[in-house]
């Protein structure tokens, strides 16, 4: 028999291209959990981009929604991984059309008395609230969709941020569906 | 029920005895002294075995489990003791083998302040576990084991660790013993639920098939089997290949075997793959090790996956229909439904195939391993248990020691741990005291653990501890020659000892073999010695090779099965 001699091409890149996705996870309340499922996306390169963690309304479990992005290919598998872990009880991706999602941002610029009311104008275009005034400062709370979020704070980089804390989006299934 | 008689240890002990666990391998410590005295005070039959290193007591435990089914116990101190079970964690998870290592912790104020012996096993372990816990509450230890024993030997099997701080195990026990298990996110009963409609789109693709093969894996070996696989090959006519963790699982003797597939398996099983206008895997995650190329792999057939674990479906390979559940739930379902195909054309290829590429290899220019295996494996008829460690002799081992029962191959698969074989023998070798164990380690793998050579001999355990000593890392080594141009680095074991006076030194008799003429004598000398364990110092050819071959990332088509005359391409795919 002739001997074959291996020429192996190029071996299949992953794809490199990255798209977002919203998964909600109801997990055991207990010590660990976000651990065991922040290790099933690291080992699989997905990046958490935001995290929120609350107690449910039964206190012995917890609801997770985590916008992570990574390769759409390997999303099916992540899913069913972290639904693999004794402690979650279920994870479901949540799509814009299927889910409502909100997130709050909290805002803090420097503003003088003279640009105030242009910066309460804008606050109030976005139905933002002030939580906090001083002489030379304002806090603005908005909540909405993340891209109000987003234009808000483009909205507001004509004064001077000082900083911005957003909570991360919190997702859930529209009409009688199980978040 | 409550009583206060008890202190967490000893409840937890009573919780282990009575889920019928009946050994704990393990090594002692002062964060686990309570739960090794609790071995002491309560009456259990439970068998402690004291290991000389925590790794070795993992494995036994492995075996032990390989070997039965059923799970054991690992228990070990905090910190160092710990982190060595770290290893044989992993060998397990990757393997699917069910274990319940239970660890001892620093008090519980101490936690996180770096104390003595103090290491966050339940962190470090989580990757390489089933599931793991740090016990905060000395009531809930019966519960936890409960789950514990549970969550290892349901659904998709694999290990459990329970970390136990000190004060945990020494407070009194207040709760009760018989506390329910509490798991709302595991429900591994759904996995004998059998999904109609992919039995009714895979009874039809079968039904249309005229060149399919069966792929078993460790799935198939887990659920047991092995009865309703050789029921539906026989019904349909259909050959049968195994990965190597599912040998035994199909009668490797059988007409329709066509023995192991992948990087080192037969030509034949490789050839059937390619050629198969189905693939039917009951209970095998499509390895890297046996798919070489994944958008490659069976691309001639339909592939029906039969898996336990919904997380390995589309993992590497597509199938047109998954069935997600039990082997055995699923093959009784194919089994009803099952009728002859016409698959006369394709056995008669096939069997062409085992005529043209026989698994062989050369008796002449000194001693094969493959010669010291097949001895072995003829003069017990292969009624013996047969441990590996990890290389060229796994393969040859896999190759030449063929297995016609389940749970008599034990190795380590998807982690391919050195050091394996011997101690993974030892716990096979307390689950079945009847049964010949052989241990077939490479020199390099036996150095890893050989210090259990005390544990076997305290125990008389009849163990023919074979070291198929070629003096090099012979794996890599071959690699380096077909792929980096002989260049050796890190693989020339010179400083090997003399393997029968160190097993002299625990008081264990040996044998050497040099000359191919000389190892049926030997062979049998060893297998005649049942008074405790025998090594077999086998002095083998240094630099032979393992064929056939699929180097790592190339397709089955691309199957090597003779020395290639020309300097090789590196591989491109997994390691």
């Amino acid at each position: 028999m002739s001997t074959t001699v291996v020429t192996t091409d190029t071996p299949v890149a992953p794809p490199t291209k990255q798209t977002a996705h919203t998964l909600s996870v109801f997990v055991n309340n207990k010590a660990g959990v976000l651990m065991r499922i922040c290790q099933v996306f690291a080992r699989r390169g997905f990046n958490i981009d935001s995290l929120v963690v609350s107690q449910g309304r039964d206190t012995r479990y917890s609801r997770m929604t985590i916008g992570i992005s990574g390769s759409p290919g390997g999303l099916e598998q992540i899913i069913k991984q972290v639904h693999k872990l004794i402690d979650v009880i279920h994870c479901f991706e949540h799509t814009s059309e299927e889910s409502v999602t909100r997130e709050l941002l909290l805002i803090k610029i420097k503003c003088s008395p003279e640009e105030r009311s242009h910066a309460l104008q804008i606050a109030e275009h976005f139905g933002g609230k002030t939580v906090d005034l001083t002489p030379t400062s304002m806090i603005v709370t908005i909540h909405g969709g993340s891209r109000k979020i987003d234009s808000a704070i483009g909205m507001f980089s004509q004064f001077q941020i000082i900083e911005t804390v957003r909570t991360g989006k919190v997702v859930m299934a529209r009409g009688e569906q199980l978040t | 029920m409550s009583t206060t008689s008890l202190d967490g240890a000893q409840a937890l002990i009573k919780t282990l005895d009575d889920l019928g666990i009946e050994y704990i391998f393990g090594y002692s410590g002062g964060a686990a002294i309570p739960i090794f005295d609790a071995l002491e005070t309560v009456d259990t039959r439970m068998k402690f075995i004291l290991v000389r290193h925590e790794q070795g007591a993992v494995h036994m435990a492995d075996g032990y489990a390989r070997a039965t089914g059923k799970p054991a116990a690992v228990l070990v101190t905090s910190g160092p003791g710990a982190g060595n079970t770290v290893t044989g964690l992993m060998t397990a998870q990757m393997d699917s083998v069910p274990m319940i290592v239970l660890c001892g912790q620093q008090v519980t104020w101490m936690l996180g302040k770096d104390a003595f012996q103090e290491a966050d096993i339940f962190g470090i372990t989580m990757p390489v576990v089933k599931h793991n816990y740090l016990v905060k509450e000395t009531n809930d230890l019966p519960k936890i084991a409960r789950e514990a024993y549970h969550i290892a030997t349901t659904g998709r099997p694999g290990p459990v660790l329970i970390d136990i701080p000190k004060d945990i195990s020494s407070a009194e026990f207040h709760g009760d013993m018989e506390a329910e298990i509490d798991l709302p996110g595991y429900h591994p009963e759904e996995a004998f639920k059998i999904d109609a409609a992919a039995v009714e789109e895979a009874v039809e693709i079968i039904a249309h098939s005229r060149r399919p093969v069966i792929l078993a894996g460790q799935g198939a070996m887990i659920s047991r089997a092995g009865k309703e696989l050789i029921e539906l090959a026989e019904t349909l006519g259909c050959p049968v290949t195994t990965t190597l963790l599912g040998k035994g699982v199909f009668p490797e003797t059988h007409e329709l075997s066509l023995g192991m597939l992948g990087m080192h398996g037969t030509a034949y099983a490789n050839k059937a793959i390619v050629e198969a206008d189905l693939i039917l895997n009951v209970g095998s995650r499509f390895d890297d090790r046996i798919i070489g190329k994944p958008h490659m792999f069976g691309r001639n057939a339909k592939i029906i996956h039969i898996d336990i674990d919904p997380a390995e479906m589309n993992k590497m390979i597509q199938p047109h229909v998954q069935i997600i559940g039990d082997a055995k739930a699923a093959l009784n379902e194919l089994n009803v439904r099952a009728d002859r195909l016409d698959t006369g054309e394709w056995l008669d290829k096939l069997n062409g195939y085992k005529k043209k590429h026989p698994l062989t290899f050369r008796k002449q220019g000194g001693l094969r391993m493959q010669q010291v295996i097949q001895e072995f494996y003829l003069q017990t008829q292969g009624k013996a248990i047969v441990s590996t460690d990890v290389g060229q002799h796994q393969m040859w081992a896999a190759q030449f020691f063929l297995n016609d029962r389940p749970h008599e191959w034990l190795s380590s698969g998807g982690a391919g741990t050195m050091g394996f074989g011997f101690p993974a023998a030892i716990g096979a070798q307390f689950a079945c005291p009847d049964k010949t164990v052989i241990a077939f380690c490479g020199d390099g793998g036996f150095q890893m653990t050989l210090f259990e050579l005390a544990t076997a001999a305290i125990h008389k355990l009849p163990i023919k501890i074979v070291v198929l000593n070629n003096h090099y890392l012979g794996m890599v080594r071959q690699w380096q020659e077909l792929f980096f141009e002989n260049r050796e680095s890190g693989v020339d074991l010179i400083g090997n000892p003399d393997f029968g006076k160190l097993a002299g030194a625990y008081g264990i008799p040996s044998v050497n073999i040099k000359r191919p003429a000389d190892v049926s004598r030997m062979v049998a000398k060893a297998l005649d010695y049942n008074d405790g364990p025998i090594l077999i110092n086998a002095e083998c050819v240094k630099t032979d090779n393992v064929f056939p071959m699929i180097p790592a990332g190339a397709a089955l088509e691309d199957m090597i099965t003779e020395p290639p005359k020309h300097q090789m391409a590196k591989p491109t795919g997994s390691t």
